[in-house]
């Protein structure tokens, strides 16, 4: 990292005492909490209606495509609906972090400027924030998967938690590289825009897996995102739990964090000079 | 105050390379690739601190003054930890707070309460840690009943207020200030200026950048001159003010950037390295 030397102490508030000290974690605790919490009281400023928009989004795009290929498709899916929300839930909220990512760190220029403390909070916050809304609304995927006769098992209590931590994970991951590639490169929120826009159709959401000849079935391992949505799809709407995709969205989940947090180490020293 | 330093700046140089953001975005850089690459390689960085060495003790005051660019902001932003310099030590010691501009780190939907805690958490204190200090931080911020009010109703001398006395209630050993207490009425910047001296008295250091001579001659123990990134005097804050005011009248502006740029540089890697 070319010339400097710099040794700067941060003080007693985060370098006194050692890396990983309990002050230290204490604070990225409460400063992750504070941006959640800010975030919550802007959106939710009328609260029921905050908690329908974000449902409302997935389920429109839901009822849509059900209304589309159900005289048009290719494909025979029983309850379709089932499972479009399946994946569609999951998906609004990987799709919205990794968009979002591109101001986690753009927008709070004038506190990267002039105060040092630990940005990837930035990003913890903006994904949790999205974690939580896709939480909330899972009960509305229940209400659907009851009305069409498909019981919840006792198994989700511990699936589902677990599943939503590997998807914060690849979010994480995902938004840390985006974020911080977005300061260098001022035009990669279109781009991402693009890029997820061709990675839903890319990644079987709407369409069964089966639909996909043979030759292009690599891509079901290929795409990070494919083997998490598998998994979703597997809880919600064929009611089982796959083991193989639950490895490959674990094994993309820690590639990807791996990956945004090298990308983010290597960087946020410079981030104060270029916002 | 004592003999003990604060803050040290030992040979300390930075450079920016001015043009790091690549403003036509990726696809700028994708269809002129090797235009781009050719500039990435030969561009010169920009040296906006040169060879700056400098102490000051615990619970001085000093003020940092010198027209737009003369590398100000930077010294502030190297004290503060959010920039590294290209060469040289950079030495400060304790908790450091900055005093940040109107409205940053704040949000306008919530309440002036909520504000607290969020500006706070933010500038390193622990929510518990803000929660211990709220009645004072609330008393000293003369807000009284409008403190559970949206901040989008308080006027901006009124955010300042906040920010300031949250900014005061951190303990902070090392106080950076940036020109921020040209906004509120006379009577809370006078309380400003009070409260400073008080910190002086209590060992907190405080370094001070602004435009506002006056200002600075009346707070500061010692005042540093910063020209074109040269530390060009430092001393009483009388004699320096008025060694700038001198300079002012007689330094062409038209010389800066030449200067800078035809010093031999140190290779510094660019981002895409």
């Amino acid at each position: 990292m070319s010339t400097a030397t710099g040794n700067i102490s941060g003080g007693r508030a985060t370098t006194a005492s050692g890396p990983l000290s309990h002050r230290r974690v204490r604070h990225y605790v409460d400063l992750v909490t504070v941006l959640v919490a800010k975030e919550f009281r802007v959106r939710y400023k009328s609260t029921v209606l905050g908690y329908a928009w974000s449902v409302m989004h997935p389920l429109a795009f839901a009822l849509v495509f059900c209304f589309i290929f159900s005289f048009m498709s290719k494909f025979e899916v029983e309850n379709y609906i089932i499972y479009l929300i399946a994946g569609l839930f999951p998906w609004q909220c990987l799709s919205n972090s990794i968009v979002g990512a591109n101001f986690y760190f753009l927008g709070n220029s004038s506190l990267i400027k002039k105060v040092k403390f630990d940005r990837a909070a930035l990003v913890t916050a903006g994904v949790l924030n999205e974690i939580i809304h896709f939480a909330v609304s899972i009960p509305v995927v229940m209400l659907f998967m009851l009305w069409y006769g498909h019981l919840p098992s006792l198994a989700w209590l511990w699936l589902v938690p677990m599943l939503v931590a590997v998807q914060m994970a690849m979010a994480i991951g995902l938004c840390l590289i985006v974020a911080t590639c977005n300061l260098f490169f001022r035009d990669l929120e279109r781009l991402t825009t693009i890029a997820m826009h061709l990675m839903f159709y890319v990644t079987p959401i709407i369409y069964p897996e089966n639909v996909l000849p043979a030759e292009y079935r690599w891509t079901l391992w290929a795409n990070p995102f494919a083997p998490l949505i598998r998994c979703w799809h597997g809880l919600f709407y064929y009611g089982e739990f796959p083991a193989t995709a639950f490895l490959g969205a674990v094994l993309w989940a820690g590639a990807m964090l791996a990956i945004g947090y090298g990308v983010y180490r290597a960087l946020v020293w410079r981030f104060a000079e270029i916002v | 105050m004592s003999d003990e330093v604060a803050i040290a700046f030992d040979h300390v140089s930075k450079e920016y390379h001015v043009d790091s953001a690549i403003p036509g975005g990726v696809k700028e850089l994708v269809l002129h690739l090797p235009s781009h690459l050719r500039r990435l390689r030969e561009r010169e960085p920009l040296r906006v601190l040169n060879d700056v060495s400098f102490e000051i003790r615990r619970g001085q005051c000093v003020s940092f003054i010198g027209r737009n660019g003369a590398g100000k902001s930077t010294t502030l932003g190297l004290i503060a930890g959010v920039i590294r310099p290209s060469s040289g030590t950079v030495v400060a010691r304790g908790r450091i707070c900055p005093l940040l501009e109107l409205g940053a780190g704040f949000h306008h939907e919530l309440s002036g309460r909520d504000n607290i805690v969020l500006n706070g958490v933010l500038l390193g204190m622990t929510r518990a840690e803000v929660r211990e200090r709220m009645d004072q931080i609330i008393a000293f911020s003369e807000l009284g009943r409008l403190i559970d009010q949206p901040l989008r109703t308080y006027s901006s001398g009124m955010i300042a207020r906040l920010g300031f006395s949250v900014a005061v209630h951190l303990e902070p050993d090392i106080l950076l200030v940036d020109e921020a207490l040209s906004v509120g009425d006379e009577a809370f910047q006078e309380k400003c200026v009070d409260r400073m001296k008080a910190f002086m008295e209590d060992d907190v250091t405080m370094v001070y950048v602004s435009h506002a001579l006056n200002t600075v001659e009346e707070i500061s123990d010692r005042v540093f001159l910063l020209d074109q990134g040269h530390l060009i005097a430092q001393g009483a804050p009388h004699e320096v003010v008025e060694e700038y005011h001198q300079r002012l009248g007689v330094t062409s502006h038209a010389a800066g950037p030449k200067d800078a740029k035809s010093e031999p540089q140190p290779a510094t890697k660019s981002q895409a390295a």
